[in-house]
């Protein structure tokens, strides 16, 4: 239509979006669902885990009484589901705190650890993944494929005992464990960090690297492309002008599933180096089977990747002239 | 394909898929006799030194304990190759047997099972072993389905969108209208054309179950001892990562060479055929 007026133009997208969250929130309900009735299906229940073996069964059926455990697991479910939904999960069966507080201490960690580590390996990932769709066939796109692909199945402990033994063990340059100061300077901070930043950029670049190669190279193949040629476009004005925002969702879409890596993926890297992130609590929960615990750290993680690829949907649906038309 | 046509294949493959191909038939054949060749018995003290270095006796060194760390990484390798085969299997089975299910069923089946892999595949998958593992536990054969039914969903969704395609074509119509069951649609007519990108996908998945499978190991979730894979070998030896023990490289070196020669073997054959 030629004189749409700015609101309609927005319409189509915008109801999109709408639906694209409502679908996501949907999934959201069911995975809690799956992770309740997972979490809920082992032999014992938290009461036993609590008292342990010793215990009376009166005192038993009196803690699960005073738990709530002995009511129908449908309305254990809804009432859980409840307390997600206005932030608190319940209670911490070994720290015997609320789970909302011992989350809430991780959580920044974790979040200070994946914004590092996006701003460390995205740009780098864009280089790869450049260098590597213009030089498409030849060596440096080879020497760049095996790389990546290498980089992609390397197990992290393997690449952080690496790190560990060069920076740490040899150089004296970097501490094995991270340990951040009260205060840090900004030496003291990137020092703390430059590891586990490290150890997890090299499977973002490489993973990323990759998407955003192929993205290219599928842009690339299109007949616009060939056209700008014959205007004598530059190439570095054809690839940032022309090729990239073309291939905004394809990219948007992989750096999603890349960053929803850095949240939960995060696990060994944490674990080596002793950082209090969410992915260790995690580990810490299943460990001890603080079910409360774990549910909710489940429930973390999965939201994130919901939400990671609802904004990446949106902001494909924003670029793309042809999905706006909705 | 007759074993001739595969040697021709294998010729053809680029100096990166021969180099992935000797790696994956290395471990191939360490996990059938690695345990066989081990010059001690892996849980034997052979060596009064711990964390040793390499030497004629011990070629890869001892370990916190030490063990003669060859030895242990010979029979640890059949647990991470053994378990992630079965594993791979069975989630390509569950997998794909769904997916041709969906293909050629009725289309709420369709709906439902695409709808349940969908939601599944929003939890991600360490996030949904770890909470399996909390579940049940992880020994031997819950450990083995844990792992495998993690990577269903994945499997589905690509053989899904392969095997739908396919029976979307004339000639599974054309079967269809001679009245053939949907067992022989499934099995006969979709299934033999979807072998070759779905063995591509199945490679993929078999790397990531040896990683999330080394994974779980390290972080003393996955198999229990006195069974070590090699990802246990790596997590009872990092009390070594201070004096760059030979005993925790080595069994992460080793986890390495076998994804990234799998990686390799796959990336080269595909391109091979895109070509």
């Amino acid at each position: 239509m030629s004189g749409a007026s700015p609101v309609s133009r927005w319409r189509g997208p915008a109801r999109l979006v709408a639906k694209r969250t409502g679908l996501a929130l949907v999934t959201l309900v069911l995975v809690s669902a799956v992770i309740f009735t997972i979490s809920g299906l082992l032999p014992g229940d938290a009461a036993q885990e609590v008292l342990g073996q010793g215990a009376t069964p009166e005192q038993f059926a009196a803690l699960r009484h005073e738990m709530g455990l002995d009511r129908p697991a449908v309305v254990r479910y809804f009432e859980w589901l409840r307390g997600i939904a206005i932030g608190d999960p319940g209670q911490s069966l070994v720290a015997n705190k609320p789970v909302a507080d011992i989350i809430s201490e991780r959580l920044p960690n974790t979040l200070i650890l994946a914004g590092l580590t996006t701003l460390f390996s995205v740009p780098i990932a864009f280089l790869v993944g450049i260098a590597s769709a213009v030089t498409r066939g030849q060596a440096t796109d080879r020497a760049l494929n095996i790389m990546t692909l290498a980089m992609v199945a390397l197990p992290e402990f393997l690449v952080a005992t690496i790190a560990v033994l060069v920076f740490s063990v040899k150089l004296l340059w970097l501490p094995s464990i991270t340990i951040v100061p009260q205060d840090p300077t900004l030496g003291e901070f990137l020092r703390a960090y430059a590891m586990p930043v490290m150890v997890l950029g090299v499977g973002v670049i490489a993973q990323l690297g990759r998407m955003i190669r192929a993205a290219i190279i599928a842009e690339l193949d299109r007949p616009y492309v060939e056209m700008a040629r014959l205007k004598g476009v530059s190439p570095r004005r054809l690839i940032f002008r022309h090729v990239l925002p073309n291939a905004v969702g394809p990219i948007v879409n992989s750096m999603a599933l890349s960053l929803s890596y850095l949240f939960g993926g995060a696990i060994i890297v944490e674990t080596i180096f002793s950082y209090p992130g969410l992915a260790s609590l995690m580990v810490n929960a299943v460990t001890s089977r603080d079910m409360p615990l774990l549910q909710a750290c489940a429930m973390v993680f999965c939201a994130t990747y919901l939400l990671l690829v609802l904004i990446a949907d949106t902001v494909a649906i924003l670029a793309n002239p042809r999905l706006r038309q909705g | 394909m007759s074993v001739a046509g595969i040697i021709r294949g294998a010729r053809r493959l680029p100096l990166s898929g021969k180099i992935g191909l000797a790696l994956v038939i290395f471990w191939i054949i360490v996990a059938v006799i690695g345990p066989f060749i081990a010059p001690y018995p892996p849980g034997s003290f052979a060596n009064e030194e711990v964390f040793a270095g390499s030497s004629r006796q011990f070629w890869l060194g001892s370990d916190f304990l030490g063990r003669d760390v060859l030895s242990r990484l010979l029979s640890g390798a059949r647990f991470t190759v053994g378990l992630s085969v079965v594993a791979v299997a069975i989630a390509a089975s569950i997998g794909t047997g769904f997916a041709l299910t969906a293909a050629v069923g009725p289309r709420w089946v369709d709906e439902l099972l695409s709808r349940a892999m969908d939601t599944l595949i929003s939890i991600p998958s360490k996030i949904f072993a770890l909470v399996l593992v909390a579940a049940f536990g992880s020994s031997l054969v819950l450990l083995t389905l844990i792992i495998a039914i993690t990577y269903v969903p994945g499997n589905f969704r690509i053989a899904r969108s392969l095997a739908v395609g396919l029976a979307r074509l004339d000639y599974v119509e054309v079967a269809r209208a001679r009245g053939e069951g949907r067992l022989h649609l499934a099995l006969v007519e979709v299934l033999p054309n979807m072998i070759k990108p779905l063995f591509a996908d199945i490679g993929l998945r078999f790397v990531f179950i040896v990683l999330l499978l080394s994974g779980l190991s390290f972080l003393g979730l996955g198999l229990q001892p006195p069974d070590a894979d090699l990802g246990s070998l790596v997590r009872e030896n990092t009390s070594g990562l201070a004096e760059g023990a030979l005993a925790i490289i080595a069994p992460a070196v080793a986890i390495a060479s076998l994804t990234v020669g799998v990686n390799l073997l796959i990336d080269a054959a595909t391109q091979g055929k895109a070509h």
